[in-house]
């Protein structure tokens, strides 16, 4: 057993292969935040008026607001004052061809291993890739803008489609929501827009890769995404960060809209820097996703993989307004060495005949803890609804925590809620057995949560899926040795 | 191949194995039987280097090397396959993906090139045929649902892809029916080659009929007390171990 053990913390203490400094330019503003400082980011980015507004209102309603301390969290106190809002990298034109594009940032890419124009080549993905705060890079535009899609920045989209960015933004997280989501609508750096017009189904895969690199700057991100009656979109998000030793604050807002009959995917693989493994340094990832099933037959599927962070605080979530629409919640958390997760989701039944499936998959390793909280609630008009929800933890070692928080409100009789949970270990026999096949036990337990993980895996597209499973496998690696 | 010295063991401070001396060479087949507790899974997983088991004393040689010194992972490797009595499931984790990952560390530790895809599912296919083992149950996740008879039939088909130097059977033929006996048996056999050895740890003479051993061994409370030819296991069918126990004490 105390082999065991000590084989387990080998893996498990591996460090964070993506730490790494880029060393472009940045033009930040000064350390803090106040009404001048929300001014001085709308001003930087040339928004009108109207936005300014926005933000004022959400800065003042932030104020007003205590930090939520209802997580299972050890959260460090924050100074906001004490953090830079908006850092854009100093040459922030747009680039025609990828030879205009900062060498840097490329190399950057390349070491993550996301080689843009392969991407663009062989998977036909169109990559709105986010340095720091500003879009740098936008792919395939015209063949979206052929069939009437927008996929832009945020800052574009409040420049070149007011009406629509007026018509949602705030529209399912409003900044009233809660403590972060009011942070970010006052100081949103960017982040991408993407709206699917009636009756079109995206024939890519679009996603944005969002990255951290002024030390020292937030990153607040802002998603809206729109999809028309019987429109589709799969969008993934996927982001890696740089080591650092002081702590980052993330946090971020997506909102998605589903129109009647429409379908929208939307994947995540965050790896952010989740802290040495003594616990120090660390991304504090404070996000509010959350999407909307506004007609009938509406589907939103969520799928994460969340492998980064000191501290996660998550909760993607669907309201399922639309009579027979579809919510689902897929999530792989790992949480390694001092890492903190609380993340789950929330399903929301408004409409008649609305369903719900939920696959949790917790692993923890280390000394971390791994919570999931999870909210079934059924409005009285929702006749029929269904839920099914699975919350499964893993555990490696014996230093660390899993813990399954549900909270069901049901108040419809007509409604069939059903929750399964289980706790496992990683068994000795199961890494006898693979040893004694010749499997290294680092392998056998990278085979074995990904054989754990695989229901979820399953949901992303290919070759996310493979990204994903090798971040499984780089998470944990020294846990066991 | 395999040189056994005065192999001794415990177990929770427990001595299960209390001197064991077996020399195997290539080509032979031997047999392990003796009553229930007498150690025989012990010296399996001994040999495997299952950690739960602490070797006390003596030396055990495979292929020249010192047994003892190599992980658990160097030995399966270097060629020594145990088929389990009772294979663990790994939910969601293929057959395919197990196998390509253990036969490419095998092929490593032999100097040869990973298999390529179409390769190893050809392989894959041509290996099961041995022990009539269905395509479909190469698909699906190791160990997970099979019954007691697939198990059994997929430890043989793992032997075969990993075509082992020696291959211990821990009690392959216990809980099969009379057919899945003859086909992981005659399974058995077909692998069997002059350059390879194969020790078979059973209670059942039946499965000798198939596999026929050079050697048969009776171990009794941690050694082996008496070894002879394919006809003790008859005589041990017919008669029991009592005349043997009683003839050592």
């Amino acid at each position: 057993m105390e082999d065991q053990n000590q084989i387990l913390n080998n893996i498990t203490e591996q460090e964070y292969k993506y730490g790494f400094v880029t060393d472009i330019e940045t033009d930040t503003i000064p350390r803090g935040l106040n009404e001048e400082i929300v001014r001085l980011i709308s001003a930087k980015k040339e928004e009108p008026e109207w936005m300014t507004e926005y933000r004022l209102k959400a800065y003042a309603h932030w104020k007003t607001l205590p930090m939520p301390s209802w997580a299972h969290l050890d959260i460090p106190e924050i100074d906001y004052q004490d953090i830079i809002y908006y850092a854009a990298p100093r040459t922030t034109p747009k680039y025609n061809s990828l030879d205009e594009v900062d060498p840097e940032l490329l190399a950057t890419f390349e070491k993550l291993g996301i080689p843009l124009e392969e991407r663009m080549a062989l998977a036909g993905v169109a990559v709105d890739a986010v340095m720091d705060s500003v879009s740098v890079k936008t792919t395939f535009k015209d063949t979206l803008s052929e069939l009437g899609i927008v996929f832009c920045s945020m800052s574009e989209a409040v420049r070149d489609y007011p009406d629509l960015v007026r018509k949602y933004l705030g529209s399912v997280v409003p900044y009233t929501d809660n403590f972060f989501a009011a942070l970010n609508a006052a100081v949103f750096s960017d982040g991408s827009f993407c709206y699917i017009p009636k009756g079109v189904r995206c024939p890519m895969e679009l996603s944005t890769y969002f990255r951290i690199n002024a030390a020292g700057t937030g990153q607040f991100e802002r998603t809206l995404i729109v999809a028309d009656e019987g429109a589709y979109v799969s969008y993934l998000e996927g982001c890696t960060a740089p080591r650092r030793d002081e702590n980052q604050l993330h946090a971020a807002v997506v909102e998605i809209v589903v129109m009647k009959d429409a379908e929208v995917k939307y994947s995540t693989v965050q790896n952010w820097y989740p802290g040495d493994k003594d616990g120090k340094g660390g991304i504090y990832n404070f996000v509010t996703k959350r999407g909307i099933c506004r007609g009938e037959n509406a589907r939103l599927s969520w799928t994460q993989v969340e492998t980064g962070s000191a501290i996660t605080w998550k909760y993607p979530s669907c309201i399922l307004a639309g009579d027979n629409s579809v919510g689902e919640f897929y999530s792989v958390a790992l949480t390694n060495n001092f890492q903190q997760a609380d993340t789950g989701t929330k399903m929301i039944h408004l409409g008649k005949n609305t369903r719900s499936r939920i696959v949790s998959k917790g692993i923890s390793a280390g000394r971390s803890q791994n919570s999931y909280r999870g909210l079934v609630k059924v409005g009285r008009k929702a006749e029929g609804a269904r839920n099914y929800s699975q919350c499964d933890s893993l555990l490696i070692g014996d230093r660390c925590g899993a813990h399954t928080f549900p909270y069901l409100e049901v108040e419809n009789k007509s409604a069939v809620v059903e929750h399964e949970a289980t706790t496992s270990k990683i068994s000795e026999d199961q890494l006898f057995y693979c040893n004694q096949r010749g499997l290294s036990t680092e392998d056998a337990v990278a085979l074995i949560v990904g054989g754990y993980a695989r229901e979820v895996l399953n949901k992303l597209p290919m070759e996310f899926a493979i990204e994903a499973q090798k971040l499984l496998s780089v998470s944990l690696e020294g846990t066991v040795g | 191949m395999l040189e056994i010295k005065n192999l001794h063991c415990n177990v929770e401070n427990k001595e299960i194995l209390r001197g064991i001396n077996l020399s195997v060479q290539a080509g032979e087949v031997h047999a392990i039987m003796g009553p229930n507790g007498s150690g025989k899974s012990t010296l399996a997983s001994v040999l495997a280097g299952n950690e739960k088991f602490e070797v006390t004393q003596g030396e055990v040689m495979f292929e020249g090397m010192n047994l003892l010194d190599m992980s658990i992972e160097e030995r399966a490797r270097a060629g020594l396959f145990l088929g389990f009595q009772y294979p663990v499931e790994i939910p969601g984790v293929s057959m395919a993906n197990f196998m390509k990952v253990a036969v490419n560390e095998r092929r490593k530790y032999l100097g040869l090139d990973p298999l390529s895809s179409t390769d190893f599912l050809r392989m894959m296919r041509e290996k099961g045929k041995i022990v009539e083992l269905d395509s479909k149950l190469t698909s699906r996740a190791v160990n997970e649902g099979f019954s007691g008879g697939e198990k059994k039939k997929n430890e043989i088909f793992q032997m075969a892809m990993l075509d082992p130097k020696l291959a211990i059977l821990d009690e392959t033929d216990s809980g099969l029916d009379i057919d899945a006996l003859r086909i992981v048996a005659t399974g058995v056999t077909k692998l069997h080659r002059p350059d390879n050895a194969t020790i078979v740890i059973t209670h059942y003479q039946r499965l000798l009929d198939y596999i026929v051993p050079d050697y048969v061994h009776v171990l009794y409370k941690g050694r082996i007390i008496y070894s002879g030819t394919k006809e003790l296991a008859l005589k041990l069918e017919a008669e029991g171990y009592d005349w043997l126990i009683n003839q050592y004490q």
